[in-house]
């Protein structure tokens, strides 16, 4: 079975973001870019798969521009067989991405995609659920669990308050949330393999798709500004702060 | 403007981050109608038509609707919400598994988790995990938003909306529902608690956290953990308050034996008051905190569970 697994190039979320100081948008200059996490728990669930020899070929791709090369080679490095890289400066909207991400599965007819739940720059948590629209395909959002069973998959996925378990016919679309796994580190003999994988560039208008983003970031800001507070000496004094001042509990 | 809100609940009461999305909703229009799909859900129309100043309840009762799977769900919302100007929901697990499929086939951005409402086309929302707040204006032709119940108001309940019945039913055979295991917890659930209390690597252990449960009982509050805890395995990955996990806003944020590592900052810095309790007075975390205590967490926290 083919996966087709999506990944995102983002800040590295270790890092401290701060917004340029003409409020155009965040700064990324300079700053380490890494796989967006939720990305990379799918990309170890594949080769999960692959190593269970359910999949037989896993396919990496990303959006964006020509740097996210080095996403796709650390996707190919932890497992992935050949990378594809669409093309892109301009970042497109969630929907976008997802009927890029159509017009590739249309041409790799994949049994299986998986994508990250959310990618932690822009936090929309939106494209693997309309790419499921977009196919007319099941979706598995929030994946905490994926079994394959013959011609469809169970997958658990968490909700507020617990687990709803869902049986889905294949193809479908799978977005994994943080409980899926814990991603390998990539070792050096699979990093420089990694270097010796097929990795495919096409743009958008290859994949014969116009990109139209209704949404314009109008200004990005910082958010308000903690104070920090005091520092009480005892107990006795949180609690009486608590009750007769914050008067929270 | 016309505003169809999506109601979030699980067929038997209707949740309350809907009456805080109505609020947002009645910020971008007066004709506010409600949604309501699920499955034997008449209880949750009637609660829904008790929301003061919505024009009507729209009632989806089908076995299709049960369990809000996205396959049929979206398709009714897409076909009920071509005629409104916007569709919004609570931006739960429910409305964030619906609505972009919703957006999708209406074929239409969507705005995720909005925090603020300029007019009916400028929204604010968070980004990186709210360390930057982005003014977004849409020009989609229909504007499809989840909204971040934590920072709107509840509607008032006391309103008599007439409730319609929809007879659309939306059927697929490519997914159906296993079962649902709902933590059986007397505590409040993270995201909507309104007292949080979370620990840290200097928990030590995961027995040690029982003096956090204990203390959590007597405050009715949630309980959850930094990414440190979890990685050292003291407590399950769904306990996470952090970037990468949840985001929560409570009204209070007790953060035990936490040093404040930025990608914890990142999920609970919007509490509206955070005490921090920690050794080491150094540590980040108190330059976010309103009431600091720089002390044993193992001493203090059995006091603060006598003294509350």
């Amino acid at each position: 079975m083919k996966v087709l697994v999506a990944v995102k190039r983002v800040i590295d979320y270790n890092v401290k973001v701060r917004v340029k100081p003409d409020h155009s948008d965040v700064d990324l200059n300079n700053v380490k870019m890494a796989i967006n996490p939720f990305c990379e728990i799918a990309v170890e669930e594949a080769v999960r798969l692959k190593e269970k020899g359910v999949a037989s070929e896993i396919i990496v791709v990303s959006i964006g521009p020509k740097e996210a090369q080095e996403q796709i080679r650390t996707a190919l490095a932890l497992g992935a067989d050949r990378g594809l890289l669409i093309q892109t400066e301009e970042m497109p909207s969630s929907l976008g991405v997802a009927k890029l991400l159509k017009a590739v599965v249309d041409e790799e007819q994949p049994q299986l995609i998986i994508l990250g739940k959310q990618s932690i720059d822009t936090d929309n948590n939106q494209t693997g659920q309309m790419l499921a629209a977009l196919t007319d395909y099941p979706q598995g959002a929030f994946a905490s669990s994926v079994e394959v069973e013959g011609d469809h998959i169970n997958v658990a996925r968490e909700i507020d308050g617990g687990l709803q378990t869902l049986k889905l016919s294949l193809p479908a679309v799978i977005t994994a949330d943080l409980r899926l796994n814990e991603p390998r580190y990539a070792s050096l003999p699979n990093i420089m393999k990694a270097k010796r994988k097929p990795l495919d560039t096409k743009t958008p208008a290859d994949l014969g798709v116009t990109l139209n983003n209704t949404l314009k970031t109008v200004k990005v800001e910082p958010p308000a500004e903690r104070q920090a507070g005091i520092k009480v000496a005892s107990v006795e004094e949180l609690v009486d702060k608590l009750k007769n001042e914050a008067k929270v509990i | 403007m016309s505003i169809l809100v999506i109601a979030e609940h699980n067929n038997l009461d209707l949740h309350k981050p809907t009456l805080n999305t109505v609020t947002a909703a009645l910020a971008l229009g007066d004709d506010v109608d409600i949604l309501v799909a699920g499955a034997n859900c008449g209880k949750v129309a009637e609660q829904a038509a008790q929301i003061a100043k919505i024009r009507k309840v729209l009632l989806a009762d089908h076995a299709a609707y049960e369990h809000q799977l996205a396959e049929n769900v979206a398709k009714l919302i897409a076909t009920v919400g071509k005629s409104y100007s916007h569709i919004l929901a609570p931006a739960g697990t429910q409305g964030k598994n619906t609505l972009p499929r919703v957006a999708a086939l209406l074929d239409v951005d969507q705005l995720s988790d909005v925090i603020r409402i300029d007019s009916p086309d400028t929204f604010a929302r968070p980004i990186y995990a709210g360390n930057a707040i982005a003014t977004v204006q849409s020009s989609a032709a229909i504007k499809v938003m989840t909204i971040r119940a934590t920072n709107f108001d509840a509607v008032a309940t006391n309103g008599n909306a007439p409730i319609e019945t929809l007879d659309d039913t939306f059927s697929t055979s490519n997914a159906t529902f296993i079962k649902e295991e709902i933590a059986e917890s007397d505590r409040p659930e993270l995201t909507v608690a309104d007292v949080v209390i979370s620990g840290g690597r200097g928990m030590a252990s995961g027995e040690n956290f029982e003096m956090l449960y204990t203390l959590a009982d007597k405050l009715n509050a949630a309980v959850g953990a930094s990414r440190a805890a979890v990685d050292a395995g003291f407590v399950p990955n769904d306990m996470q308050v952090g970037q990468t996990g949840k985001i929560v806003a409570p009204n209070l944020y007790i953060a035990v034996g936490i040093s404040g590592a930025i990608q914890h900052l990142a999920g609970m810095k919007d509490s509206k008051v955070i005490v921090a309790i920690n050794k080491d007075e150094e540590a980040p975390i108190f330059q976010v905190a309103d009431y600091g205590l720089v002390a044993d967490l193992f001493e203090v926290v059995p006091q603060l569970e006598n003294l509350v």
